[in-house]
């Protein structure tokens, strides 16, 4: 009986369209033969991947944080407005030749109204004093802090007052006893309920409240914006924070808001200008005010923030490289190890790419093995790093797939070398090899 | 120094046709595992002419060997040379991984290949659940795979004992029976008697040849 070969073909000669005839990819069998390799070297494969996954896991870190802290800077100056500026009094803080705050001449009543008349560049100034109190009514207590300020302050904080109005300039110039409350102490002292027209009590000072702030929610360093009390700066400087009491037109500190058209940093040195003229600054003598941008002051700290990021950065680069070795060397090993394997394999047809294939997909496995194994990693050490060390991090899908597109590359480029020289080995010393 | 290269191989001159069975016989050194691997298209020959399967193995590149190997060459090796925690059927399409074809069309050969060995009951069996003689087995059913016009079998017995080698020996002559062109490398002359015909080399010569003996044989019978 016969089976299978007809002589017809098996004597038949080989046609040049036989020889040439491109086989399929085989790339699942050669996917196959890769996790195959993998889960017989289980701990092997794992102790590889190591270097891959503290890399991965570490970019993930770094990249999280950055863009967490940039998330953060961005909110911060969103928060503030990008075109606010703060005067103090005293020498830049910056600097470090601080006179101390009891020395400092303040900044008055005067100065807010001479920034009050640069209509050109600056579009809402002012003064705000500040004072921890305890606000009373019908037994509730609740601790919080009031700031006296002039009516544009709601302007250049860019919040809305949904119920009640603001304070009239009459209001302000008189020191009436009147407040506006942010949401968390309707909630506090009223339970909710309307408290326009109702009377509290600041410390020993009865108050109306005549308006209540818009919602803001907690701000991106967890402060509570609704947690405050504004009232006429009069009131505060007399009746509360009895700043009044040393310096009668005492403005605390100036908050400015420029023009949105124009460059803060232009104006920045206009507003010094005039300041210095107010105040009768001789030329060449410093400023006794510090003007501050908040956009530039967040920039700036943000930056030696990034310190941080940068050495996870560079750590998790010395990783990759690190675990792009261990993965060339242990393909090395795999490759010796196989060598008989491959003599077969080009003995029975296949071709060199074949075998090149073969160890280059075993690599990215590895490296995609390594690259979702690191992904866990990064991102559970992310969330842990930022529950302890309480900072934002921003952990987006590009940066996952980003991380692991990376894992693989680093796999293909150290796996190329013994997969090339796999696919170059001579297939009869290769089955001879012992 | 270095310069006087010796070839391995010396005005050798054979021609082995379709459904022979070929011994191949000598010390070591002497040449017949350079000839196995150039018969094997896994070596060209410095100068000469080399055909396999009508094609001029020296006009072919590593590819074109690569397919020609593929497509006409069984190989079957001392050691069988099994890819370990395969099974059998796996470790038989090892050729047809090779070759366009569709994994049903892949998984019939093998079995039908390790039927014709024998191996109808040990198809899911891997190497380690094997008995060395069943090992070969599947070796033998690895080479038969891709319908080849000749089987290489290089010390195909030099692992097994003298039962098995014999049962071994038995398959190949069946195999031949049925068509299939074998050439085998060994250096025990019982082995050898299995085939119709027997070549020697010693010093990259070939000393004796009884392709002329064995056609007398068999006009005379």
């Amino acid at each position: 009986m016969k089976h299978g070969i007809d002589p017809a073909i098996s004597t038949a000669l080989v046609t040049d369209a036989a020889l040439t005839e491109k086989p399929g990819l085989h790339l699942s069998a050669s996917l196959t033969i890769a996790l195959k390799a993998i889960r017989t070297n289980a701990v092997r494969s794992f102790l590889t991947m190591l270097g891959i996954i503290i890399g991965i896991g570490a970019a993930i870190v770094s990249v999280s944080i950055s863009q967490g802290a940039g998330q953060q800077l961005q909110e911060q100056i969103q928060s503030f407005g990008t075109h606010v500026l703060q005067v103090r009094p005293g020498s830049s803080f910056f600097g470090g030749r601080s006179r101390g705050a009891g020395t400092a001449r303040p900044l008055t009543d005067r100065d807010v109204q001479a920034l009050g008349q640069m209509n050109d560049v600056i579009e809402a100034v002012s003064g705000r004093v500040s004072a921890q109190v305890t606000l009373v009514n019908a037994g509730s207590n609740w601790p919080t802090s009031v700031s006296g300020v002039g009516p544009d302050f709601a302007r250049i904080e860019n919040r809305d007052i949904t119920a009640g109005r603001n304070f009239s300039p009459a209001e302000v110039r008189a020191g009436d006893k009147v407040a506006i409350i942010g949401t968390t102490i309707v909630d506090e002292l009223f339970g909710g309920g309307d408290p326009i027209g109702a009377k509290i009590r600041i410390d020993r000072t009865p108050v109306t409240v005549i308006g209540v702030l818009a919602e803001e929610g907690a701000s991106s360093w967890g402060q509570d914006q609704d947690d405050t009390v504004w009232m006429p700066l009069e009131t505060v400087r007399t009746r509360i924070a009895r700043t009044a009491d040393s310096v009668p037109d005492d403005a605390g500190r100036v908050y400015i808001k420029v023009w949105d058209h124009l460059d803060v940093l232009d104006v920045q040195s206009e507003i010094e200008n005039v300041l210095r003229v107010r105040r009768n600054i001789q030329p060449g003598a410093d400023d006794d005010f510090a003007l501050i941008n908040f956009a530039e002051f967040i920039r700036a700290r943000n930056q030696t923030e990034s310190l941080l990021g940068f050495l996870l950065a560079a750590f998790s680069a010395t990783s990759l490289i690190v675990g792009g070795i261990g993965i060339m060397n242990i393909m090395l090993v795999s490759v010796t190890e196989r060598t008989r394997e491959i003599g077969l394999r080009r003995a029975v047809g296949a071709r060199q790419r074949d075998v090149l294939t073969q160890f280059l997909v075993e690599a990215t496995v590895l490296g995609l093995l390594g690259g979702i194994l690191g992904m866990a990693f990064g991102m559970g050490a992310t969330y842990l790093a930022a529950g302890l060390g309480d900072f934002p991090v921003l952990i987006s899908p590009w940066t996952l797939a980003g991380a692991v597109a990376i894992a693989i590359f680093i796999a293909v480029f150290f796996g190329y070398y013994p997969a090339r020289r796999a696919s170059r080995l001579d297939p009869i010393e290769a089955l001879r090899y012992e | 120094m270095g310069n006087n290269v010796v070839p391995a191989l010396r005005g050798v001159d054979t021609q082995i046709q379709p459904g022979e069975f070929v011994a191949i016989m000598g010390p070591s050194g002497s040449g017949k595992s350079t000839f196995m691997n150039m018969v094997g298209a896994l070596d060209t020959p410095t100068s000469g002419r080399l055909e396999i399967a009508g094609r001029n193995i020296a006009e072919l590149d590593s590819d074109q060997l690569s397919a020609l190997r593929n497509q006409t060459l069984g190989f079957v090796f001392q050691q069988f040379m099994l890819l370990p925690r395969t099974n059998a059927v796996d470790n038989v399409q090892l050729p047809l991984m090779y070759t366009r074809m569709n994994a049903g069309e892949k998984d019939r050969r093998a079995r039908a290949a390790l039927e014709r060995v024998g191996l109808a009951e040990r198809m899911d069996h891997t190497p380690s659940q094997l008995s060395g003689g069943q090992q070969q087995r599947v070796a033998i059913a690895r080479a038969l795979v891709n319908d080849p016009s000749m089987i290489l079998a290089d010390e195909p017995t030099g692992a097994l004992d003298t039962a098995t080698a014999e049962d071994i020996m038995g398959l190949f002559t069946d195999l031949n029976r049925e068509g299939v062109t074998i050439v085998l490398v060994t250096h025990e002359e019982e082995i050898a008697a299995h085939a119709r015909r027997t070549i020697r080399f010693r010093d990259g010569r070939i000393i004796e040849d009884t392709a002329g003996s064995e056609l007398r044989a068999e006009t005379n019978t």
